[in-house]
């Protein structure tokens, strides 16, 4: 039973209102770490949109075609990840040949996208709220896109802190914790407009 | 649940995990495979053309071209250095703390952390490319102590080695027991360079150390062995400055060699004075030669020095560390006001702490010139 849900909106919604990072906290660890640097962070957004996109597919072809049909169900979360790690991998592979600058700036980060929350939830919730093929891709998709404009906002924001005349006991994690905060505020602040869940 | 749940189970997650697998090889077979590019060494000294896909180390190795490492291409001996001409993108985590400020402005890099995917061009101390690949047989195998072993290696081909007192060679072992790969690991020659038919090596038994193990437990007279060499910086610099020798255990390798190169050359007119370091009297060894070298060298000055003797030991010599004693020399025998140099080999932590006494005695540390070995 799929819920009623156009994917345009749930792309948009997935996005701005229930952003994954923003409204269900998940993903944080490299987003905090790797906002440091703009750079990185828009390399490692595009590294998250696009694995969340094909994983979210595959996983979805492997749920509905492989895991429903065997009443496989207690395995979900196992082939999820396990098909998570194949996609990080090729990624990995194809990211170094053709942009060894971003492979290099996105170093550990690459390979730790396999055990990125935000990318084994959407998987979850695409399970969990039985969404069909064209909404899972969607709502993969926007999600990534979402994530992408976090943590570049992020970073934009703490470029701009890092000259602000903050107390010291504040600097660098908490300051950060801070904003994340704030971030989370404004983006929650429309989720009036669009409810997807 | 039934009985075909136990079957399907570890059937679906194994056909998914092969196929997603199978995807893997796939593509790592259409994407890392390089055409051969050219490596162009020291100005168009050598060229050389390789496949790419492999590290920079490897490459060169396989090529003959063997660039000095100590943890055979795993990032953790920052040894294998190299000056890079050419853009390989910028500096890996894996390389920074190896690389000291000036050395990231000059783009030096670590050789086995460069993937090769363009032509480059590179610099390397002309030295390395006289560095040869020596087959040899062991001819004996000596205990110094308990714990360090002195092998003694004949050359076979070639038959011969050029080298400077001090330098080292990178002995390479076969796989043996659970390891299934060579090992290579860097040690100095404890010979003088006039017998260029042998290398010796001090081997001192690290507890785990893969090649230390293999050489202590496994290895037999008139066996085959390989090693790479000659490497290094650490020699005697021509001039008339008074010298101070710091070592530890095996450290002793490269400063007898040293030492005695200077006596076969009936180079007189530097004083020597060597500290050596031993926690007790079973750690020491060439005690007689070194005593006898003494009397013969009039310029050499041997001091033993045990940190922690056994009462049984009736030691009759300095007491204390190495770097207390060494202080209380600089302060009160050696003569301030001469230049000095000096020359270390020992453990990381030995030479920090003695280049700190030095330093506090007034001898800069360009002045002071070790090989650390971890």
């Amino acid at each position: 039973m799929r819920p009623d849900v156009t994917p345009l909106i749930l792309f948009i919604a997935s996005i701005f209102t229930s952003n994954i990072l923003l409204s269900n906290f998940l993903g944080m660890c490299s987003f905090i770490s790797v906002s440091k640097d703009f750079k990185s962070s828009n390399g490692l957004g595009l590294a998250v949109t696009l694995t969340l996109t094909i994983t979210t597919a595959l996983n979805w072809l492997v749920y509905k075609y492989v895991i429903l049909p065997l009443k496989l169900e207690y395995l979900t979360y196992i082939v999820f990840i396990i098909v998570i790690a194949a996609v990080v991998q090729v990624l990995e592979m194809l990211i170094e040949r053709i942009s060894s600058s971003l492979y290099m700036a996105l170093g550990i980060f690459l390979p730790l996208i396999t055990v990125n929350c935000a990318i084994f939830g959407v998987a979850l919730f695409m399970q969990l709220r039985n969404y069909d093929f064209i909404q899972s891709v969607f709502f993969g998709a926007g999600s990534g896109l979402g994530w992408w404009l976090a943590i570049v906002t992020l970073a934009a924001i703490r470029k701009k802190v890092d000259v602000a005349p903050i107390p010291s006991a504040l600097k660098g994690p908490g300051i950060t914790l801070i904003t994340i905060g704030f971030m989370a505020m404004a983006f929650i602040g429309f989720s009036g407009m669009i409810s997807v869940q | 649940m039934d009985i075909l749940t136990f079957i399907v189970a570890p059937m679906v997650l194994s056909l998914l995990s092969g196929a997603l697998a199978f995807i893997i090889v796939l593509v790592d077979s259409l994407v890392n495979n390089y055409p051969d590019f050219t490596i162009d060494i020291n100005n168009g000294r050598k060229k050389l053309t390789a496949k790419g896909g492999s590290s920079l180390l490897v490459t060169l190795s396989s090529q003959g071209i063997f660039i000095p490492s100590a943890c055979g291409g795993k990032a953790s001996c920052g040894a294998c250095k190299v000056k890079i001409e050419s853009d390989v993108g910028v500096i890996l985590p894996t390389e920074l703390p190896y690389l000291s400020e000036e050395e990231k402005k000059d783009n030096i890099r670590l050789a086995c952390q460069i993937k090769l995917k363009n032509n480059i061009r590179l610099s390397i101390p002309e030295d390395l490319l006289y560095v040869k690949q020596f087959d040899a047989t062991v001819e004996s195998i000596t205990d110094l102590t308990y714990d360090i072993k002195q092998i003694k290696l004949k050359l076979l081909s070639p038959d011969s080695i050029d080298f400077k007192a001090g330098q080292y060679v990178q002995l390479i072992i076969p796989p043996y027991g659970q390891i299934p790969e060579k090992t290579q690991r860097a040690y100095s020659m404890s010979n003088t360079p006039s017998d260029n038919q042998h290398a010796e090596l001090l081997i001192r038994l690290v507890p785990g150390g893969l090649l230390t193990t293999y050489v202590h437990k496994f290895m037999q007279v008139n066996e085959k062995v390989v090693f790479t060499g000659p490497f290094g910086d650490f020699f005697l610099r021509d001039t008339k400055a008074e010298m101070i020798c710091v070592a530890g255990g095996s450290g002793m390798a490269p400063i007898k060699s040293i030492i005695y190169d200077m006596y076969e050359k009936k180079n007189f007119d530097r004083s020597i004075w060597y500290f050596f370091g031993a926690k007790s009297a079973r750690d020491l060894f060439y005690l007689d030669e070194l005593k006898e070298l003494e009397r013969l060298m009039p310029s050499f000055h041997f001091i033993p020095a045990l940190s922690n003797p056994d009462p049984a030991d009736n030691w009759k010599g300095e007491t204390g560390l190495i770097t207390n004693i060494l202080d209380k020399y600089l302060k009160t025998v050696i003569k301030a006001s001469s230049p000095k140099e000096a020359y270390l080999c020992g453990s990381p932590g030995m030479i920090d702490a003695t280049v700190k006494v030095l330093n506090v005695n007034g001898i800069a540390s360009e002045k002071i010139y070790y090989d650390k070995f971890a």
